[in-house]
């Protein structure tokens, strides 16, 4: 009956993927500029300090007794010690010639500034970054180029950078589970309205097609539009089906009333058995479609009033009595006795009183119908823990076991039947009502006794 | 057995083949002469010294020898810097040759959990290792003072001499730091430390004083009565010839300038893990093989004024006295002052 579903990927998977990708690529991101931004910082404060260094022993060249002399500060070296563990190298010449230091480090760049400048080139096997510096000096009234070159391995920059870039990974990783948690999050409350719609609908009744009421997101709106057209479109339908039932049973029945009164005349003049046989079992068939016909129409009055309840207060004994007291009549035609035993106090519901009177109508019909003669139908209401009663039992053969569970479908009926008319409405008319008004119908049979017990219970206003 | 195998250790000098362009001292060899592997140390330490030391290291080893050269600091840094000569390990009190040749990419890094025991003053780059704390003394004839009150620092040292200029008058001794190199790195962090360091110089210049390359000169000279005073020598020498009744050993409590002895695998080391155990072991038990000399592990526990010790700092800042032009500035200088 339930067509399979087929499934094509999931909303909330897609959500979170593409919530984790971005986490990941913003997180990958964060570590790439942090790491550059240290890389720079890093290289920076490395240049600064080799930079001091080149100016601390340019400032030591001085003309002394005529030549040039280069006293290297202590400090000069020193400071670079302090920061890493990095070798160092320099080199100091003069108008181009070699001084002092290693003479086979690389050439510095050409610049005319006096600003020191900085070079990454590679010695004695590692790479080293440079600074270099030159400043004029006169010796006996000729000016004399002093360059000035200090370079260090990049050793302590690195593993600073490794420490830098182990914290930022360390950051971003946090930032990466965070930002999915939240993904995860984000995604499981965005199809959250989904799930509850899809609940809301599920759990509804077989015959609710009301449209949905309750507030959703905007971006479901277009979705409920059409599940709401599309039940009402539904409703439309269906209504319109039973107006066609009810519609027909409506024109069958009235010139069934024709034919029966012209059978009845026609019995009393026929005089031959055979022939008052044939037209008994005329009037029995009559019977049996008119019958099915007013249980068509009462069906259809029960689905058409259920959707549009109108609620007032009702009083259940007094619902009861005027029951019991319209089917006196049918009930004694057969030698049966109707026994009402009501409590004193009043049990007032809220409901429809025509379609609780129809119901109660149909479960007494029933019981005098399947009663056999002389005996006596109870009809009791009394309070329960959730609310009011009403039990019709009769003394008849009491329901199928076997038939038990699907005696409240349409057209279905017991299977020792067969001698009685009926048209398999009764019990779903009833059981329809009770659903309707919040409550239920309960079929069971007598214990000791034996007898077909039918209980409607209502909640209490 | 053992004990005979490590006594039969030859000792041979230097007249051996000259196959190296830089002066060894001296050269023994210790453990089994057919042994399976050799440790080659070239080293600034006196045999004599180290011997019991490296006898010790071989107690565990006994498929070791070690072959054991002398040389000084200055023909140590020609031999492994100019030379290229492959050394298993090198030793040398000069904490700034160690140090420059480290600097100059001489050195394979090592460590280990002994390495990771050293103070950070200690050890430079996971390259340079101290394993012993060589504090520079002045070393003073007891007899030669008869009479005067203890100097306690170099204030009170240009004092004596100048209130006694007679019995000072050639008696004063000291580094030619022109030859030294533990001389000229003392001379030099003491020039840097303070400017009584040229003033004492040239008090001492003006008596007269004699020259000597090496420590233990120094002190016998000094035992024997020769000479009144030694500035600047081995506290560790010192401290060992001071049981006799004859010797002061003063650490001036101005500053004491104290050099690390440091050890290094070169970077052709062919033997790098055994050069490895024996820096652990030089750690552990390396001050036992400079006799007087403190341990690092010790850090200035043994120092009774803490405060006036300038312990050496490993770093580019040594590289600074190295420098060609510097060092012929402050040898022109000490020549000027001292040598008069």
């Amino acid at each position: 009956m339930n067509t399979p579903i087929l499934l094509r990927g999931s909303i909330r998977r897609r959500l979170i993927i593409q919530l984790l990708a971005g986490a990941a690529l913003l997180a990958s991101l964060m570590f790439l500029v942090v790491q550059n931004y240290a890389r720079d910082l890093a290289g920076q404060s490395q240049d600064e300090i080799l930079s001091a260094s080149v100016t601390a022993i340019l400032d030591s060249a001085s003309v002394r007794d005529g030549d040039l002399t280069v006293d290297i500060p202590y400090f000069a070296f020193s400071m670079l010690g302090n920061i890493s563990d990095d070798r160092v190298f320099y080199a100091i010449t003069r108008n181009g010639d070699f001084l002092t230091g290693y003479s086979d480090l690389p050439k510095p760049v050409a610049s005319n500034g006096i600003l020191p400048r900085f070079q990454t080139a590679h010695y004695d096997g590692e790479e080293i970054r440079m600074a270099t510096a030159t400043r004029r000096l006169s010796v006996s009234g000729t000016p004399d180029f002093v360059e000035v070159t200090v370079a260090q391995t990049r050793y302590g920059l690195r593993q600073q950078l490794a420490g830098i870039s182990q914290t930022v990974a360390g950051f971003g990783i946090g930032f990466f589970v965070i930002a999915a948690v939240f993904g995860i999050l984000a995604a499981q409350s965005a199809i959250q309205p989904l799930r509850q719609l899809a609940g809301s609908v599920s759990r509804r009744g077989l015959s609710d097609l009301r449209p949905v009421s309750a507030p959703v997101p905007a971006e479901m709106e277009s979705l409920v539009g059409a599940l709401n057209g599309f039940m009402s479109r539904l409703k439309t339908s269906l209504s319109r089906s039973e107006d066609l039932i009810a519609e027909a049973a409506h024109r069958v029945r009235t010139p069934l009333t024709t034919v029966r009164t012209q059978a009845e005349i026609t019995l009393r003049r026929v005089d031959k058995p055979e022939n008052r046989q044939a037209v008994r079992e005329m009037i029995r068939a009559i019977d049996e479609s008119s019958r099915a016909a007013g249980q068509l129409l009462d069906h259809a009055m029960v689905s058409f009033r259920s959707d549009h309840l109108e609620m007032e207060d009702v009083e259940l004994t007094r619902l009861a009595q005027d029951a019991v007291s319209r089917l006196r009549p049918m009930a004694e035609l057969r030698d049966i006795d109707l026994e009402i035993s009501l409590p004193d106090l009043a049990m007032v519901v809220k409901g429809d009183p025509i379609l609780m009177q129809s119901a109660l109508l149909n479960l007494l019909d029933n019981a005098i119908k399947y009663s056999p003669p002389d005996s006596t139908v109870h009809v009791t209401a009394r309070r329960t823990e959730s609310g009011a009663e009403i039990t019709v039992r009769d003394e008849g053969a009491g329901f199928p076991k076997a038939d038990m569970g699907r005696l409240t479908r349409r057209f279905v009926r017991g299977g020792n039947t067969d001698a009685v008319v009926g048209s398999g409405l009764g019990l779903t008319i009833a059981n329809e009502v009770a659903r309707a008004h919040g409550g239920r119908l309960f079929l069971t049979n007598h214990s000791d006794k034996g007898g077909a017990c039918a209980s409607l219970s209502f909640p209490l206003a | 057995m053992r004990k005979l195998v490590f006594s039969i250790g030859l000792i041979f000098l230097a007249l051996a083949p000259a196959a190296h362009a830089f002066e060894v001292e001296e050269r023994i060899s210790v453990g089994p002469a057919d042994a399976r592997r050799v440790l080659r140390v070239i080293s600034t330490g006196d045999a004599e010294f180290f011997e019991p030391t490296l006898q010790d290291f071989l107690s565990d080893l006994p498929d070791v020898r070690i072959e054991y050269t002398v040389a000084s600091s200055g023909e140590m840094m020609k031999a492994l810097d100019q030379e290229g000569l492959n050394m298993d390990l090198a030793i040398s009190i000069a904490t700034d040759l160690q140090t420059k040749l480290v600097n100059d990419g001489q050195a394979q890094p090592y460590s280990s959990a002994t390495t990771e025991r050293l103070p950070v003053w200690a050890r430079w780059r996971e390259h340079l290792f101290a394993f012993t704390q060589e504090p520079a003394a002045v070393v003073l004839s007891r007899k030669a003072l008869d009479g005067l009150p203890l100097p306690e620092n170099r204030q009170d040292l240009i004092a004596l001499i100048r209130d006694h200029p007679e019995r000072f008058r050639n008696k004063i001794g000291t580094y030619d730091i022109r030859t030294s190199g533990l001389g000229y790195l003392y001379a030099t962090q003491d020039a840097r430390t303070s400017e009584t360091y040229w003033r004492l110089s040239e008090v001492i210049g003006s008596v007269g004083v004699r020259l000597y390359c090496c420590s233990s000169q120094m002190i016998d000279d000094v035992a024997s009565g020769e000479l009144a005073m030694v500035y600047n020598v081995l506290g560790s020498y010192a401290r060992e010839k001071s049981n006799t009744e004859d010797v002061i050993v003063l650490l001036p409590k101005d500053y004491t300038v104290v050099a690390l002895r440091t050890a290094f695998i070169p970077r052709g080391s062919q033997a790098p893990e055994l050069a490895g155990l024996m820096i652990d072991h030089l750690i552990a038990r390396g001050w036992q093989a400079a006799p007087g000399a403190f341990s690092v592990l010790d850090d200035d526990s043994w120092s009774d004024d803490t405060q006036a010790l300038r312990r050496i700092r490993m770093g580019p800042g040594l590289l600074v006295y190295l420098d060609a032009l510097k060092k012929a500035a402050f040898l022109r200088e000490w020549s000027s002052a001292v040598l008069r």
